[in-house]
């Protein structure tokens, strides 16, 4: 366990020592502050005229997600591959770690840093809150929280799988890319087109579970599907560096 | 403290090493030369738990290097050939993550003591990616030496070094192999005779040779191999040359000399001299056949070893 904190805490700190962590704070932060403000603007002018709801958190945290299926791919691409090419990969498995510590500590690492973004992202919510009168529903936004924590553990599990398959980090972006795309976007397309047997495609979208916790609705099921498949990537990444070292 | 029996590993249908037995004591420093793609660094990541072999069995303190991987590499330092580091840490910083995931107690006092040991106490706050290569060697060494491991495998730890350093660094491989088994791969052969306790050569994944430095240095000496040219047959000059007490293995060459092997440690020239004339030869040349450890070494690994 104390490995897995060590090597989080140096992949946390590495995003900072280069230009990573900067562009992908400022590649979220941005349009999610420009939209917080438009909704703001919008919701506003409609309560003016006597129109519209109370403005909440969903459609911000809907666009982190969106976000976050481009620059995920970003967070997990060098985790392992950039080891493999600097061969620092060789001091890591030839220290007394076990290569599970060191895919769980990857990935711990770049959920760190997301973390770190949400809590951020925050700010949203409490402004929101102060706006709303009689102040918004906070197990709303916990619920939407929680599946954003998952769905972004998903996200970067996946990555830091790929990650140690490939020693080359652009091939790891596009392979995490094209993965996560998929499961978010395209593998519940079938659900609408095969309306008998296609519901079984909803879930095993991405996107399905996390709209309904966004909206305040936790499903078991939807728990149980992000975590299998942080498990199966965690797991993905592990089996690749002991084929790693059998090759 | 290192025993290996019938290692052998296979990378697809290419066989590295094939069958290769050898240990190591403790408190000593064995050499491992052979020229490129002969197995040293896959002989030495098998033993360090980086890979498991295909065959065989190695022991490093007394752990199986598959079965008990964790607790091996617990036990050995490694400076791999490339000497992979993180560029963008500053060299502190790098040196406390390696020992705080081998959880050394007092880590600090311990990453002052290796920068120490190699010189760069004064570069602690320098990033790795400033330094000179032969700073970044030693970087690579204090990481391996950080937790005073019982077992130290270097990989060519003095390529890139300046020769200031590389006498420092000899020095310090020969003071942690007073104590501890030190196996060092080089491709300078002098650095193994002056350095090394024992030598093994391996070629095309099999160990060639493998003996003390003091027998290398006996054959340099050319104390055992002793070539003999008279004026008359060199099948009579045999037959007179093996009357002598100690010597052996007399055979006679395609130019007519003859050539004779004793024990090292008592030269029999003397004698032979004295036999060959009473016998009433005329002594043309009495001459040891001294082999440098290049030369031993390009013998036993063939055209390879030329590179």
């Amino acid at each position: 366990m104390k490995n897995i904190w060590t090597i989080a805490k140096r992949e946390y700190d590495n995003y900072f020592n280069g230009p990573l962590a900067y562009v992908v704070m400022l590649a979220i932060l941005l349009p999610m502050g420009i939209y917080f403000s438009l909704i703001l603007f919008y919701t506003g002018q409609q309560a003016m005229f006597g129109g519209g709801g109370a403005p909440d958190v969903q459609p911000i945290n809907g666009l982190f997600i969106f976000l976050m299926v481009f620059l995920s791919p970003a967070l997990t691409m060098r985790l392992l591959s950039d080891e493999a090419r600097m061969g620092t990969l060789e001091l890591l498995l030839t220290a007394p770690v076990r290569d599970s510590e060191l895919v769980i500590g990857k990935w711990l690492g770049a959920m760190l840093f997301v973390m770190f973004i949400l809590l951020i992202t925050l700010v949203y919510p409490l402004v929101l809150n102060n706006f709303v009168d009689p102040g918004i529903d906070w197990l709303v936004v916990i619920s939407s929280y929680i599946g954003l924590i998952l769905v972004c553990g998903t996200m970067l599990a996946i990555g830091v799988g790929v990650s140690a398959i490939f020693s080359n980090q652009f091939a790891s972006f596009f392979v995490t890319l094209g993965i996560i795309f998929f499961l978010y976007f395209m593998i519940g397309l079938p659900a609408g087109l095969l309306p008998q047997s296609g519901e079984v495609f909803n879930y095993l979208s991405l996107q399905n579970p996390y709209d309904q916790m966004n909206a305040g609705t936790m499903t078991l099921g939807g728990i149980v599907y992000y975590l299998s498949l942080i498990s199966l990537g965690l797991f993905a990444g592990t089996t690749a560096i002991e084929i790693r070292r059998w090759r | 403290m290192i025993k290996v029996s019938g290692l052998t590993k296979d990378y697809g249908s290419r066989r590295a090493i094939n069958n290769l037995n050898f240990d190591c004591q403790q408190g000593e420093i064995v050499g491992f030369l052979g020229p490129n793609g002969a197995g040293k660094t896959t002989t030495m990541r098998i033993l360090t738990g980086y890979m498991p072999p295909s065959d065989g069995e190695a022991l490093v303190a007394g752990y199986d290097v598959v079965e008990e991987s964790l607790e091996v590499r617990k036990r050995v330092g490694y400076l791999p050939e490339t000497v992979p580091l993180y560029h963008d840490m500053v060299v502190f910083d790098y040196l406390k993550y390696m020992g705080e995931l081998r959880h050394i107690p007092n880590v600090d006092d311990r990453v002052e003591e290796a920068l120490d040991m190699v010189g760069l106490i004064n570069r602690s706050d320098g990033y790795i990616g400033n330094l000179s290569k032969g700073m970044k060697q030693r970087v690579g060494l204090a990481q391996a030496l950080l937790h005073r491991p019982e077992v130290l495998i270097l990989d060519e730890p003095t390529i890139g070094l300046d020769p200031g350093q590389v006498v420092e660094v000899r020095e310090l491989i020969r003071s942690i192999g007073k104590e501890r088994t030190v196996l060092l791969s080089t491709h300078l052969l002098n650095e193994a005779q002056n350095l090394c306790d024992r030598v093994l050569i391996i070629n095309k994944g099999k160990i060639v040779a493998e003996d003390t430095t003091e027998n290398l240095q006996a054959r340099l000496l050319g104390a055992e191999r002793v070539v003999v040219r008279v004026r008359g047959e060199a099948d009579e000059l045999a037959s007179s040359i093996k009357t002598v007490k100690g010597v052996r293995k007399v055979e006679t060459l395609d130019d007519g000399g003859v050539e004779f092997e004793f024990a090292s440690g008592k030269d029999l020239r003397p004698e032979v001299a004295r036999q060959v004339i009473g016998d009433g030869y005329d002594l043309l040349e009495l001459r040891p056949l001294g082999m440098s450890l290049e030369e031993i070494f390009l013998e036993l690994t063939g055209n390879e070893g030329k590179k």
